[in-house]
């Protein structure tokens, strides 16, 4: 589990073993329910991490992808389309990446998911639904199979396959030069701010 | 690649510029905020020694905390306490605007600040909550935004984003008696799927969009998102305009000149859409979800799905849902038995809503236990001058207290265990009221006070006369 987010780095790829967990529509209250998030920081939800699928009556549920055994150490989530609909809540992000998660390989995202995992800069990247499926029935096969996500060239390896592979050209460009918290750009344009904010006729209704 | 819609010159007039990934800044004319997505941000500018920079373009309001039943400081659950002081600290410490408890203001952040006056056409407003997209109902461009994104608009009122492409939805026809706005939403997300807005805004138009009342545009726009499209709007028109005059936070001296910009904003004949959907409601029935997901709905009189209508994944999916719901396949929805029924929140829990159950429910018993939770301080207050609290509590309702109660329970009002509940909420996601066996049926006022008379789903029509 990591204790803090970085700032400010440069992402050009991840490698490391998935995790295959692939149905569609899967929302932000499966990642995590809305009774975990009584807290004011995020520092404790990876331990939350899809509790209701992974504990039933106060048991592990061995068999949840993110209790098995064979995929401990994965670090990339294969998921299914729609992934992260519903609630805005930042917290299940912050859960799957505190639990470990460093990229997701989904078929498509929900878009506020989507933009909250880029500012924690877990990469989430799509793959068309048959590679999607390729991918996770080879995890489920040989789990310990290395996957690297390369995002200069837009491609995903795993046991000498390739597929290509997809996201927003902006979200990839702020992976590659470590400006994924857009904070810090954001904050430097302040005369343009300024004169935008000038030229919004609402703002100065009385 | 839309042109001259709504959503291009709202999006246009808020540009800062183009950030060297690509990306657009755009400035937030309108930012909102509730106690459990902001705390981590305010600690973030704290973390940074940043202030707010515009913090009059910002008010915030406890909801989702809150409880409805016992209001008495320090709350009982003294995680929900925290979280209610940590954002009266901040508010105080960073100079940001506040509905406080009691002030009259508080309520459902999506029913409050709208009832106040704060939306206007043509703004672009963010708050960390999905269904912020119900402001869209104003014409104005509406986001829910994740936490750090909230620290960047605080920080420095603008964020980064890409722009979405615009789908003109035509809802068209005539609504018959005792079906609501939200039965044109459910029916809408059953028509083109919980995936079928990614990547889109919703531009909601024709006759039955034109004739609906403000809140009933709320209680539409504010499902967007639950189609999937981050956004979703209706074109400002008189309705509009004669909703914001006199409110309090609307445009007092200029209010002219705002319609005549406000005007200025709707998309013009000529617009283009990216996807263009033709909708005829004359049929429709009242809706009621029978899955775990909005799409997964059914008109009241219909059966729920058989398997056989599905292929592959989705099978797996269909089978899952109706499990977890406790359904057979092709099984009548009406007659459901239910445990709980709760009107309520940001979609449903405006003044007309409490009016519409309260129209089924007077001189009538409850047979299941049904809280009706008021959105806001005001419409409270409303409900209780119409005498509408007399007739939910003569009927064996629960009148509560403004806030979010059992729409997604971080309250005391929960599920216990697979209890079943007729819900005027937005999801029926696994889990979501609370019990992590809890099942949702979504639906509109109507049909949970039919609903709550019989203690099973029911068709709200035979009690409209």
């Amino acid at each position: 589990m990591t204790a803090s987010i970085p700032n400010d780095s440069v992402i050009t790829s991840v490698v490391g073993r998935g995790i295959p967990k692939t149905q569609n529509d899967q929302n932000t209250d499966d990642i995590i329910p809305a009774r975990f998030m009584k807290e004011i920081t995020f520092a404790s939800m990876g331990k939350y991490v899809y509790y209701d699928e992974r504990f039933k009556d106060g048991k592990l549920v061995p068999t949840h992808p993110l209790n098995d055994a064979k995929y401990s150490g994965g670090i990339i989530l294969i998921a299914g389309a729609n992934f992260g609909c519903g609630s805005s809540r930042e917290h299940a992000p912050q859960a799957l990446f505190r639990y470990g998660i460093k990229a997701i390989v989904a078929e498509s995202f929900a878009e506020i998911f989507a933009g909250n995992c880029a500012t924690l800069g877990i990469v989430g990247v799509t793959l068309p639904a048959t590679e999607i499926a390729l991918l996770a029935a080879e995890i489920t096969k040989n789990p310990s199979t290395e996957i690297t996500i390369n995002l200069s060239e837009k491609k995903i390896t795993y046991n000498k396959k390739s597929a290509a592979l997809e996201l927003p050209e902006g979200r990839r460009q702020s992976f590659l030069n470590g400006t994924w918290d857009a904070l810090s750009v954001l904050a430097q344009k302040k005369s343009e701010i300024l004169s935008t904010e000038k030229k919004i006729d609402y703002l100065q209704f009385k | 690649m839309s042109k001259n819609t709504l959503y291009d010159k709202v999006w246009s007039a808020h540009v800062v510029g183009e950030l060297p990934t690509g990306q657009t800044q755009i400035f937030v004319g309108r930012h909102l905020m509730h106690e459990v997505t902001s705390p981590q941000a305010f600690e973030m500018l704290r973390d940074k020694k940043l202030k707010v920079a515009h913090p009059t373009l910002t008010t915030a309001v406890i909801d989702h905390v809150i409880p409805t039943h016992d209001q008495t400081r320090p709350y009982k659950d003294s995680q929900a306490e925290t979280m209610a002081a940590e954002l009266e600290r901040n508010v105080k410490e960073f100079g940001v605007n506040f509905f406080a408890n009691n002030s009259g203001k508080q309520g459902v952040c999506h029913v409050t600040f709208p009832e106040q006056g704060l939306i206007w056409p043509g703004q672009l407003v963010v708050c960390g909550d999905s269904h912020t997209c119900t402001y869209g109902a104003f014409g104005a461009l509406a986001f829910g935004i994740g936490t750090t994104q909230v620290s960047h608009v605080l920080a420095t009122q603008t964020m980064a984003m890409d722009k979405l492409k615009v789908r003109r939805i035509n809802v068209v026809g005539k609504l018959g008696k005792g079906v609501t706005s939200k039965d044109v939403a459910l029916h809408i997300i059953r028509k083109l799927g919980v995936k079928g807005g990614m990547g889109f805004a919703y531009e909601f138009g024709g006759n039955v969009i034109d004739s609906m009342s403000m809140e009933e545009r709320m209680t539409l726009c504010n499902l967007a998102v639950e189609g999937g499209a981050r956004s979703g709007y209706v074109n400002p028109d008189a309705t509009t305009f004669a909703y914001l005059k006199g409110k309090t936070f609307a445009p007092k001296k200029d209010f002219d000149a705002a319609v005549a910009f406000w005007k200025s904003v709707a998309s013009t004949k000529d617009a283009e859409y990216d996807s263009t959907v033709d909708i005829d409601v004359t049929t429709l029935e009242p809706m009621v979800t029978w899955g775990v997901n909005p799409e997964q709905g059914v008109g009241v009189l219909e059966k729920v799905p058989a398997l056989d209508a599905y292929n592959g994944k989705e099978k797996d999916e269909a089978k899952d849902a109706l499990n977890y719901m406790g359904f057979c396949e092709s099984q009548e929805i009406a007659g459901t038995k239910v445990d709980v029924v709760f009107i309520g929140s940001c979609t449903n829990g405006r003044i007309s809503d409490l009016r519409a159950a309260a129209q089924i429910l007077k001189g009538k018993k409850v047979s299941v236990r049904t809280l009706v939770v008021p959105g806001s301080e005001q419409v409270k207050k409303e409900a209780e001058k119409e005498g509408l609290d007399k007739i939910f509590k003569d009927a064996g309702c629960e009148w509560r207290f403004a806030g979010c109660s059992m729409c997604l329970a971080m309250n005391p009002d929960k599920l216990v265990g697979q209890e079943r509940s007729a819900s005027t909420s937005n999801r029926n996601f696994k889990g979501r009221q609370g019990s992590p066996t809890g099942r949702t049926h979504l639906m509109s006022p109507y049909t949970a006070a039919a609903t709550a008379i019989e203690g099973k789903i029911a068709d709200p029509r035979k009690y409209l006369g």
